[in-house]
């Protein structure tokens, strides 16, 4: 195992027993707002201090988690969900009229700037954490499929497929009985990729107001709310940036050491 | 583009010091830019910053404390009965365009307000007033069907400058009033600029030339004033950067009162706001000194009723609605919603309202009524709270000075219909003699706060960043304006 798959799964893994606590311990009640208490700098009663309505920092930080986490993680799965079957397919029908619609169904998604449709979806729709959700999911889908189409073709070339094919399977079961599981590793590794992508996603539309609505805390809200207030009080605007910072760079460590990790050719080499 | 003309000049002369040069130009920044130039036919409070004083006139004018003083028209007789007034106007006064401001104008100006298809924002002002006669160029007679104590008063708004006929067309991108500046360029987005008016029948003004300049973003605003790019910013919209700028000698600060009365209005009509109790315990769970502390980061004072307390004839009737939790859950309980309800919260840009929307949304969930918080645009907001009365509860700052009467509107967005104080503001129309007038707002201001028509939260202060050397800029905001008449450079 790599050194950055280490650091990688350590920070990774730390957000998520974070959020995972957040569930039931919280140093403070966050929706209880205590404004003399406010801006209140890190180390005193609250370990990373308060933000401008009193509250303490840790515990946005926590269920802060909890958001990013939630959104990211449906959203992958919704890509995943929709993606990989869709690319299966694909290559199943290589070159048929249908391999065509799907392939260029998900040019038409690609060629969108993903954010800019994210915030026209939440404009539409309302802003809310679902919403969120559906816009960064609808941009995972064509990530997946054509991840998975790529894998899967050279797949269908391979003797054992072309054994499986003689005994009669379906292409169907061909799929997923021999082409899905070649292809998990490449699947992991992409996922992990894409839910830091979520993360980063999630924090850019609460940045701009199109995320989750309070109550609900989310670091780029927190980021958002500490502008005006870098100059007088940086813990505010420091702590949930590096949030997101230590977050997003674990689960890349994550998934470039698990590409190596999983990845038998390396490995072989490596061995 | 200034700085760096002089920082050349300096330069080329080898001295780095500040050059003796006066300085008689000035960049002001105020939040929101002005979708149009006409003060007439637009509701924009923006087109009055700029506009008010500047370049339009009225007859009368609000001045830095609020009181209404000459305007174009130089002196008023007012008839034994109180319903005619007589206009003499200022001899000698011209349009930016060279045509003369007479009678006519006066006539003109006042007739397209009050027309039927007027667009004017604030038509109300004009109602009262039956026939308009130009007794000779200089001379104006206006008659109103009933005395009316406000009508000085509200000859001084925005909304009541004198237009040409001549000049009407093409006001709304080329305002041409009687002003001390005249308008000179507006870069859609970015700036606007005015130069002094050579020919201004008044005392000239000290800046030579003025720009205004429209930052909303808070951040934005922040570092323009820190960077010096603007001279002056009216309305600094981040409070909590104040202590900053109080601290560097570079800068002033100036903290004043609006007629902003900031409530958290209530929609009247919609259930279960249409029970009276509701709204009292809406009232009683608010707890103002945490939304001004919170929101405005201390800046603001608690008020009771829609009034500004400031004004004379303002009541403290804060004890109405002390700010107790149990008594709002026994109150929501006496209404039937003692597991409390949920509604929604729409809120427009300014952080009074999305900060002080935060804080409320907490107060109202500690005594069980939970809010969906809504961000609008002011765009939507207008559209889906102010005309198509789609909400819940909203907050925002009323800024138009003694506005009162707005509650005797049932249409008006939070559809307050009550009969009686109605009866109220048309006795006070009614009304000239000023002791008989204070009684009246006086029981005015009791009804609604006994009525707890909205949630009364706080009168919003405006600061005012300037550079150390800017002098005269209003410290109060009596109307929306930036007068630039009396601004000056220290020496």
């Amino acid at each position: 195992m790599s050194r950055n798959l280490i650091i990688g799964a350590l920070l990774s893994l730390f957000f998520l027993a974070l959020a995972a606590l957040s569930f039931v311990w919280t140093p403070n009640d966050i929706e209880a707002l205590d404004i003399p208490n406010k801006l209140q700098g890190p180390g005193g009663a609250n370990l990373l201090g308060t933000d401008h309505f009193g509250r303490d920092i840790l515990s946005m930080i926590m269920m802060g988690a909890r958001t990013s986490i939630a959104v990211a993680l449906v959203a992958v799965g919704i890509g995943m969900a929709l993606g990989i079957p869709l690319g299966l397919l694909a290559a199943a029908r290589h070159g048929s009229l249908l391999d065509e619609l799907i392939m260029r169904g998900n040019d038409l998604v690609f060629a969108f700037p993903s954010l800019v449709i994210a915030i026209l979806i939440t404009a539409v729709f309302g802003a809310s954490a679902v919403n969120a959700i559906i816009a960064i999911g609808i941009f995972n889908i064509p990530v997946f499929a054509r991840l998975t189409r790529g894998a899967a073709l050279p797949l269908w070339e391979r003797d054992f497929i072309l054994a499986a094919r003689v005994c009669g399977k379906s292409a169907a079961r061909i799929s997923a009985e021999h082409i899905l599981p070649n292809i998990t590793n490449l699947m992991i590794v992409q996922g992990t990729i894409q839910f830091s992508l979520g993360i980063l996603a999630e924090a850019a539309l609460s940045y701009i107001g199109l995320g989750a609505q309070p109550p609900t805390a989310s670091w780029g809200r927190m980021l958002a709310d500490a502008q005006t207030l870098v100059s007088i009080a940086p813990h505010t605007a420091l702590v949930p940036g590096f949030a997101i910072l230590l977050m997003v760079l674990g689960l890349n460590l994550l998934g470039d050491g698990l590409r190596d990790w999983l990845d038998p050719r390396i490995r072989v080499a490596r061995v | 583009m200034y700085q760096f003309k002089r920082l050349a000049a300096s330069a080329a002369i080898g001295l780095w010091a500040t050059t003796a040069l006066a300085q008689d130009s000035i960049t002001v920044a105020i939040q929101l830019e002005p979708p149009n130039l006409d003060p007439t036919g637009g509701a924009a409070q923006a087109i009055d910053s700029v506009l008010y004083a500047n370049v339009f006139e009225g007859l009368t004018r609000f001045d830095a404390d609020g009181a209404i003083i000459r305007g174009l028209a130089q002196s008023w007789e007012i008839s034994e009965d109180g319903t005619v007034y007589t206009f003499n106007l200022a001899a000698g006064v011209t349009f930016h365009d060279g045509t003369t401001m007479d009678a006519e104008d006066v006539k003109f100006s006042l007739d397209r307000a009050r027309a039927e298809d007027s667009t004017n924002a604030q038509k109300g002002l004009f109602a009262g007033i039956t026939d308009v006669t130009v007794v000779d160029p200089l001379t104006v007679q206006v008659t109103l069907d009933q005395p009316n104590g406000n009508f000085l008063f509200n000859m001084a708004w925005g909304d009541a400058v004198i237009v040409a006929p001549e000049s009407i067309a093409d006001i709304a991108s080329n305002p041409i009033g009687t002003g001390p500046f005249t308008f000179t360029d507006w870069v859609q987005g970015d700036r606007l600029e005015l130069t002094r008016n050579p020919d201004y029948w008044g005392p000239a003004p000290a800046l030579e030339s003025a720009t205004f300049r429209f930052i909303s973003d808070p951040t934005a605003a922040f570092a323009a004033v820190m960077a010096e790019d603007v001279d002056a910013f009216i309305g600094f919209p981040a409070p909590e950067n104040l202590p900053q700028f109080e601290a560097d000698p570079r800068f002033q600060v100036l903290v004043g009162n609006t007629e902003g009365e900031t409530i958290l209005s209530t929609n009247n009509k919609m259930p279960p706001f249409d029970n009276k109790l509701v709204r009292q315990a809406v009232a009683h769970a608010i707890d103002r000194q945490a939304i001004i502390d919170g929101a405005m980061f201390g800046l603001g004072t608690p008020i009771g009723t829609h009034f500004a307390p400031h004004n004379p004839a303002y009541v403290d009737l804060l004890a109405n609605s002390p700010h107790d939790p149990d008594r709002a859950r026994a109150l929501l309980a006496e209404a039937g919603f003692a597991d409390g309800f949920t509604t929604t919260l729409k809120l427009p840009p300014p952080s009074y309202a999305r900060r002080g929307g935060e804080i409320i949304a907490a107060q109202l969930r500690d005594v069980g009524i939970e809010t969906e918080i809504t961000n609008l645009e002011w765009a939507q907001w207008i559209e889906e709270v102010f005309k198509n009365k789609d909400f819940g509860l909203s907050i925002v700052s009323h800024t138009e000075p003694m506005d009162i009467g707005i509650y005797a509107n049932p249409d008006y967005y939070f559809q307050y219909d009550n009969p009686d104080f109605q009866a109220l503001m048309e006795e006070l129309n009614a009304t000239t003699d000023p002791d008989g007038r204070d009684d009246l707002l006086a029981k005015a201001q009791a009804i609604i706060s006994e009525d707890y028509v909205n949630g009364y939260l706080f009168e919003l202060a405006v600061a005012t960043v300037a550079k150390a050397g800017v002098q005269g800029l209003w410290v109060n905001q009596p109307t929306a304006a930036v007068d630039l008449t009396g601004v000056s450079w220290a020496e």
